[in-house]
């Protein structure tokens, strides 16, 4: 053996052994997530009843969603409540969370025991919290309507759950509970990069703690922001478990707490009242569109940091 | 920082609100699963006057919440060892071999992390079907396993890079191979490292409510999430035991993240901090 071909056996070997170490979990990669995440794009070119859908029919699924009227209410009104909310996670979530970290971000006793109180719905299951919440806004007996019925304001004690334009949200409201401790934490750990020195020297200077904040702080934690609201996003527009506990899967009342991901568990998995035959092509063409959703916002996320961070 | 009076004040009154609507429900969860349903009504959140463990009993007989919680365990074990275990041999690859190939897969990896495995349900639904593993708990493994791996190879990947490389080449040149130096190097050097990624998970898998209802609907293989879900359906009028099959579900994850909290705050925000 030359020398030549000796460095190239090693070489090999050692391609060899990084293959060996990647296998088992590409492998599991693979099969059990990229591959079936890619396959619901083919299932959704197909119609037919049950588990085998074998009927080919192009983009009649996403035609049927856009134009057929018993599809497109449904998936319009699905898709216009994710996006309600979504919003309501960015807005009060994260607007809580900012705050809670800019307040965290000082020295005072107890500091550890909010943080750790803030972050501990986190931990919950979001089916218990959502099961806990029902009860607790239950107009009945429910705690929150007894103590607005003991504080005299009779007319808050409301049928939180039960009204068209308040479950969802009242759920969204919940779920802002649970979560609010993520973004808190990741601001916190934005905040405390900034340098001590940078916000004494603006305080010598007499910058009250409000210019402070949006002049040095905010625009410095603009790449956590940007971490934030892209986990915001993909968190929740994906929300299945609080819709399920608090509303059903029908999003009830009425569907008015509908979310796509209720609507494609209905659609692709439980199957539909009056046939009650899951229609999974069709569940593949609406898992497709928020994927496809999902894609174009995290593109447009990359997109915009890459952008700023060359700037 | 060191905060005037005034501040403080805001600061304490903030939180200190916030603190109540977090406690507030959690302690009604607990406090009240201890009662007979009449004294919950008069009394929604004082201690219990007459204590029972009903609930408890009721649910746990006629639940079966002991096998749902070995179900659970069993689940949550196996999957996190094999997260671990093949999430941190790619990693030690992806971290030390330089390659197109490598780059591509990294990336491959990270981009599960924004993308949520739920939206492949149908074709999981079908995969599970073909390897005949429906209905049964086996059947939720390689699914977590496969969902933990974007987050095992972000973190450990990014952990074993900035390790110092004299390490690897110094036992290497004493001859060690690859397997080698992972086992008895990298591996107990990334302690702190799989510890994150092992909470991360945990918690995922413990409160997985989704997998286990598309599943599974055989008793014997339902795991704590899914019972909770069919029990509260029934006991959605009797209170106490609505209570105590939420407070069973809850209690083991706020005990935990009482003794760990720090670990677990690291843990579940981990996918968000850069590597």
């Amino acid at each position: 053996m030359t020398r030549a071909q000796e460095i190239f056996s090693v070489k090999n070997r050692q391609k060899i052994t990084w293959v060996l170490f990647l296998l088992p979990a590409v492998i599991m990669y693979l099969v059990f997530m990229a591959g079936p995440l890619f396959d619901s794009l083919r299932l959704s070119l197909y119609q037919g009843e049950g588990y085998n859908p074998t009927t080919f029919v192009g983009m009649q699924n996403y035609r049927d969603l856009f134009t057929n009227p018993l599809w497109r209410e449904k998936f319009f009104n699905a898709f216009t409540n994710t996006c309600i909310f979504f919003a309501i996670h960015m807005l009060v979530q994260n607007t809580l969370g900012l705050l809670f970290a800019n307040l965290l971000s000082s020295e005072f006793r107890g500091r550890n025991f909010f943080r750790t109180v803030i972050f501990a719905p986190a931990t919950l299951s979001v089916l218990v919290t959502g099961f806990l919440w029902t009860l607790i806004l239950n107009p009945n007996w429910g705690a929150v309507n007894k103590a607005f019925i003991a504080m005299g304001l009779r007319e808050f004690a409301l049928p939180w759950l039960g009204r068209e334009n308040l479950a969802l949200p009242v759920i969204s409201l919940t779920s802002v509970w649970q979560w609010v401790g993520m973004p808190t934490v990741m601001f916190l750990a934005g905040l405390m990069g900034i340098s001590d020195e940078l916000l004494e020297a603006a305080r010598i200077d007499g910058a009250s703690e409000w210019n402070i904040f949006w002049k040095i702080k905010f625009p410095l934690l603009k790449p956590v922001i940007g971490v934030v609201a892209i986990l915001t996003f993909v968190d929740n527009f994906n929300a299945f478990d609080v819709i399920y506990a608090m509303a059903g899967a029908k999003g009830e009342p009425s569907y008015s707490a509908d979310l796509l991901a209720t609507l494609f568990y209905r659609t692709g998995i439980a199957g539909e009242h009056p046939v009650g035959i899951p229609n999974m092509g069709m569940g593949a063409a609406i898992a497709t569109i928020t994927f496809a959703i999902l894609m174009s916002g995290v593109l447009f996320w990359l997109y915009f940091s890459r952008k700023q961070a060359t700037e | 920082m060191r905060l005037n009076k005034p501040q403080l004040l805001f600061t304490y009154i903030v939180l200190g609100a916030w603190s109540v609507i977090v406690l507030f429900p959690i302690w009604t969860l607990i406090v009240n699963s201890f009662k007979p349903q009449k004294q919950i009504f008069k009394d929604p959140f004082g201690l219990p006057e007459t204590f029972t463990l009903d609930g408890y009993r009721e649910a746990w007989n006629n639940g079966r919440f002991d096998l749902y919680f070995i179900n659970t365990l069993i689940v949550t074990a196996i999957a996190l060892g094999l997260i671990l275990f093949i999430g941190s041999m790619a990693a030690y690859a992806l971290a030390k071999w330089k390659s197109p190939i490598s780059n591509f897969l990294y990336i491959f990896f990270i981009a599960g992390l924004m993308i949520p495995i739920r939206l492949g349900t149908l074709d999981l639904v079908r995969l599970i079907k073909t390897l005949n593993l429906q209905d049964t708990y086996w059947s939720l493994i390689p699914v977590y396993v496969a969902m933990g791996m974007p987050i095992a190879t972000f973190v450990l990947t990014a952990f074993i890079k900035e390790l110092p490389g004299e390490m690897f080449e110094a036992a290497k040149i004493d001859g060690a191979s690859e397997w080698q130096v992972y086992s008895r190097i990298v591996l107990p050097l990334m302690r702190p490292a799989l510890a994150t990624v092992a909470i991360f998970n945990m918690i995922k898998i413990w409160n997985d409510f989704w997998f286990p209802l598309v599943f599974i609907r055989a008793e014997e293989s339902r795991t704590v999430a899914l019972g909770v879900s069919l029990l509260f359906g029934q006991y959605r009028t009797d209170w106490t035991r609505a209570l105590a099959v939420l407070s069973l579900a809850a209690v083991p994850m706020l005990i935990l993240y009482m003794i760990l909290a720090r670990e677990f705050i690291k843990g579940l925000t981990a996918g968000a901090v850069k590597g």
